[in-house]
């Protein structure tokens, strides 16, 4: 039976505490903390985060498919499930797929790869989901929304929870939503959205799948449910029949935020992480709709608990203690422009950018066949022996590294400066220069060690540019 | 291989002064420097048999400096080498001239930055690399890159390794003081230098030269021919250059506490002009201090101070208008200030008075043999020019 053989989450490192926003604005303070993509994350760049936590270089090279979802994708015409897969280092033949239009689309996709994997069409296919939602300034989703990835792995070898079950019921109301035109996402008048929209339609779907599948809110150890906040999170799941302190601990809210799509299955990790053999689980997404997975864990849950889910990326973070760092990182007031040649002097042209991002996408360069001497970029000639075109391709990107050098730049155009440029060097040889993200500028030392993560350099003629950075290494 | 010691001589050279020439176009700087080249050879401009033109940013071909100077269908060379790009330009000249090839050759670089309406240096992306990839590159934040790692080489604490390098400042900025052509002339102090904003940490204002327009011509002769000038010709002992391969950005065997280039460069020199004890025989030096740290290192580098140690030379006002090794006479990029293409120009420009003994307030006593170290490019990745040069031949 087709079940996940792997999850990794993703969590940004930065937190929000909401009472910091509710200071910016002077509004009443809501508990807890949300968290925030960084200036140089996006969907794409997260569902890459999530999905290495979930694999490993040599898992991901025999993957069947990898399925995107996310309400927030960077490119509306351009697919980020083969950039994702170009990076992770898919098989060619790997079926690629972007899902988006709805807050379900992380659990269409999931639906969508245990049926290719049920039916025996693919072998495993990978499914990552992020959003980065934004809510209007001074409104209800601001202070709720947080941003995260999930990925899965979907396969019938080595599953750790079997998909027993699933069922689904479209919902169609304007409860909430974001047309082509908006930045922010609209909602209607509160308590009909509550009571039609999200309130109707879990009922609904929760109740009827229950009643298909014979089972009852006491056959499931947990809960893992999408949810605009913790108040309707608690309501629905008293609503439903089950115990909120022992079935539905509140996992996303007062740490993450409501993360859009990719709720329900990061929900689904904070469950899985942990979970015991032999458990039941009941998952349920919304958006226009629900879609409702009962899962049953296997003895291989016990193994996964190490696994980069929810605890581990919670456990590593930066606060913002100052709001105006967000309205600069998601560019919602202009700010003086640097004294700096204009960005669009560097913009990737669509041939560069493809003819690097087989090397580049992955981090790899090269090492010399005849002295072994790993380096980045792809050099033709050795650096150190001049052999001619005698190496093979080094990927750098998961090699632990070391900070050899460093600048914090005070002059660089960015929108969170410093910027600070590393000299990083891998162990195994090999050195690149890049920029440290994800990093208090004071922590930084000579000899502090460091990993690579995928991110977005800039944006630029309609361009992402993607590429690598360094952070500290998170615990 | 042949040595060019002893057979090109400088006969003439200008300056203009340095800084921020709001009034002045690039043509107008041209024009005052070679004229004062000129001039100063008591030649005339029709003398000129071929001309090397040093700019990063000014344009393409040799026609941005014919059209003002109004060369006419001789050969113009448009020479590039980012900020070694002045020195460059000598080098074509004096081969061209030890070759046969022209007797009476003019040198000239120029640059006309402020007219970018940016602070730094403009940023052209190259048509032929991955360029796009490496968005925060700024020369501070690569050489501020320098300073880290010779701290953490030789055990600096962020506070040691800021005042030493506040020294550097504070003669330069003296240096500057007493150079009407310099850019900035006002002294600061110890305390100024280690206080200022940081431009890319650890370096901050004052570790950092400034950008400015300039222009700064030599005409250059045969050896033989030069007495029928001037009674003082300047005679090119050596003209060494080292192209690193950027093999400090890909190698973990640079330490980012030195510049492979400068050594190599520097030792290629001293052996073309014979030079046995840099630090002895060595009078007078300008060296290409764009930021602190550089001029820090180069004097590692070059041998004038040892390895790791020259913490104590800079302590002891070595290199100060009255120390041993008087370097950076003029105020160094930090003061006369850089624009790109006429630096290499400008510091033999210096040598040369001081050679001649026409440095004025800043005259060091009975100098014999200069050097100018001229860099382009960065730590881990620069293209380095030495050029040695005498007031007397043999």
């Amino acid at each position: 039976m087709a079940g996940i053989v792997s999850y990794g989450a993703y969590i940004p490192f930065f937190r929000l505490s909401r009472s910091e926003i509710a200071k910016a604005w002077g509004i009443a303070i809501q508990p807890g903390e949300k968290a925030v993509a960084n200036y140089d994350e996006d969907s794409l760049t997260m569902a890459v985060a999530a999905a290495m936590n979930c694999v490993s270089a040599s898992e991901a090279a025999k993957i069947g498919g990898l399925y995107f979802a996310s309400t927030t994708a960077p490119y509306k015409e351009k697919q980020c499930a083969a950039t994702i897969a170009t990076v992770l280092g898919l098989p060619k033949d790997a079926v690629t797929m972007d899902f988006g239009g709805s807050l379900r689309c992380g659990s269409n996709a999931l639906k969508s790869a245990v049926d290719a994997v049920e039916s025996g069409a693919l072998t495993s296919v990978m499914v990552c989901v992020a959003d980065t939602r934004m809510g209007y300034p001074m409104g209800p989703g601001e202070m709720s929304f947080g941003d995260g990835a999930a990925a899965l792995l979907i396969g019938k070898q080595g599953v750790m929870a079997e998909i027993t079950n699933f069922s689904s019921r479209y919902h169609d109301i304007q409860d909430i939503w974001r047309s082509d035109r908006d930045q922010f996402v609209r909602s209607a008048e509160d308590r009909f959205a509550q009571d039609e929209g999200y309130t109707t339609a879990m009922t609904e779907t929760v109740s009827a799948f229950l009643k298909k599948a014979g089972l009852t809110p006491k056959d499931f150890a947990r809960i893992a449910i999408s949810s605009p906040n913790a108040r309707q999170h608690s309501a629905i799941a008293q609503k439903l029949g089950f115990d909120v302190k022992v079935q539905a601990p509140d996992i996303m809210h007062s740490q993450i935020g409501d993360t859009g799509s990719a709720m329900s299955i990061m929900s689904l990790i904070g469950v899985l992480e942990d979970a015991n053999p032999g458990e039941m689980v009941l998952m349920a997404s919304y958006g226009n709709g629900s879609d409702v997975f009962a899962l049953k864990t296997t003895g291989q849950i016990v193994e996964a608990r190490n696994k980069k889910g929810i605890k581990k990326n919670l456990a590593f973070k930066g606060m913002i203690n100052n709001y105006s760092k967000i309205l600069r990182w998601r560019e919602l007031v202009q700010t003086q422009p640097a004294q700096r040649p204009p960005i669009e002097e560097r913009q990737p042209t669509p041939s560069a950018q493809w003819r690097d991002l087989q090397w580049d996408g992955r981090l790899t360069g090269t090492k010399c066949l005849k002295c072994g001497t790993p380096q980045y970029p792809k050099q033709r000639v050795c650096i150190e022996c001049e052999a001619k075109d005698q190496y093979e391709p080094y990927t750098f990107f998961d090699k632990p590294a070391k900070v050899f050098s460093f600048s914090h730049d005070y002059v660089m155009q960015t929108v969170d400066p410093p910027v600070t440029v590393t000299i990083v060097n891998f162990e195994g040889g090999g050195r690149i220069m890049c920029d440290m993200t994800d990093r208090e500028p004071d922590s930084i030392k000579v000899g502090l060690p460091l990993e690579m993560t995928f991110r977005r350099l800039y944006y630029v003629g309609g361009i992402y540019n993607y590429w690598w950075k360094c952070r500290p290494v998170r615990a | 291989m042949e040595s060019i010691k002893d057979k090109v001589a400088i006969i003439g050279m200008g300056c203009v002064k340095f800084g921020e020439n709001w009034g002045k176009s690039l043509e107008d700087m041209i024009i005052e420097a070679a004229y004062e080249a000129y001039e100063d050879a008591g030649i005339d401009p029709k003398d000129i048999q071929a001309a090397w033109w040093g700019t990063c940013f000014a344009g393409h071909t040799g026609q941005i400096m014919a059209s003002p100077l109004k060369l006419k269908y001789i050969p113009v060379t448009h020479v590039e080498n980012a900020c070694a790009t002045g020195s460059e330009a000598i080098r074509g000249a004096c081969y061209a001239v030890a070759s046969g090839a022209a007797d009476i050759v003019l040198a000239l670089g120029a640059e006309k930055l402020k007219d970018t309406g940016f602070m730094g240096l403009p940023q052209t992306r190259p048509i032929a690399t991955w360029s796009y990839r490496l968005t925060s590159q700024t020369p501070p934040a690569v050489f501020a890159m320098l300073a880290t790692g010779y701290f953490a080489k030789y055990g600096l604490s962020h506070e040691e390794g800021k005042k030493i390098l506040a020294h550097i400042a504070v003669k330069n900025h003296y240096n500057g003081s007493l150079n009407p052509k310099a850019h900035f002339q006002k002294e600061i102090t110890l305390e100024q230098a280690i206080k200022a904003p940081m431009i890319a940490y650890p370096l901050g204002l004052y570790d950092s030269c400034g950008v400015s327009d300039g222009a700064a011509a030599a005409i250059i002769c045969r050896a033989d021919m030069a007495k029928k000038f001037r009674a003082d010709p300047i005679y090119i002992k050596s003209m060494q250059i080292a192209q690193g391969p950027r093999e400090g950005w890909l190698s973990q065997k640079y330490d980012f506490a030195h510049v492979e280039e400068t050594w190599r460069g520097g030792n290629a020199a001293y052996k073309e002009a014979g030079i046995k004890n840099p630090r002895k025989e060595i009078n007078i030096a300008e060296v290409h201090d764009c930021f602190g740290i550089t001029e820090l290192t180069i004097m590692e580098d070059l041998q004038f101070s040892p390895r790791g140690m020259v913490k104590e030379d800079v302590l002891a006002g070595t290199f100060t208008l009255k120390g041993d090794l008087p370097v950076n006479t003029d105020g160094g990029l930090k003061c006369f200030g850089h624009p790109i293409g006429a630096t290499g120009l400008r510091m033999q420009y210096e040598v040369y008075k001081q050679l001649q003994g026409k440095a004025g307030p800043r005259q060091i006593k009975n100098p014999r043999i200069g050097l100018t170290h001229n860099q382009g490019g960065e730590p881990g990745a620069a293209t380095v020019s030495v050029l040695i040069t005498g007031n007397e031949l043999g």
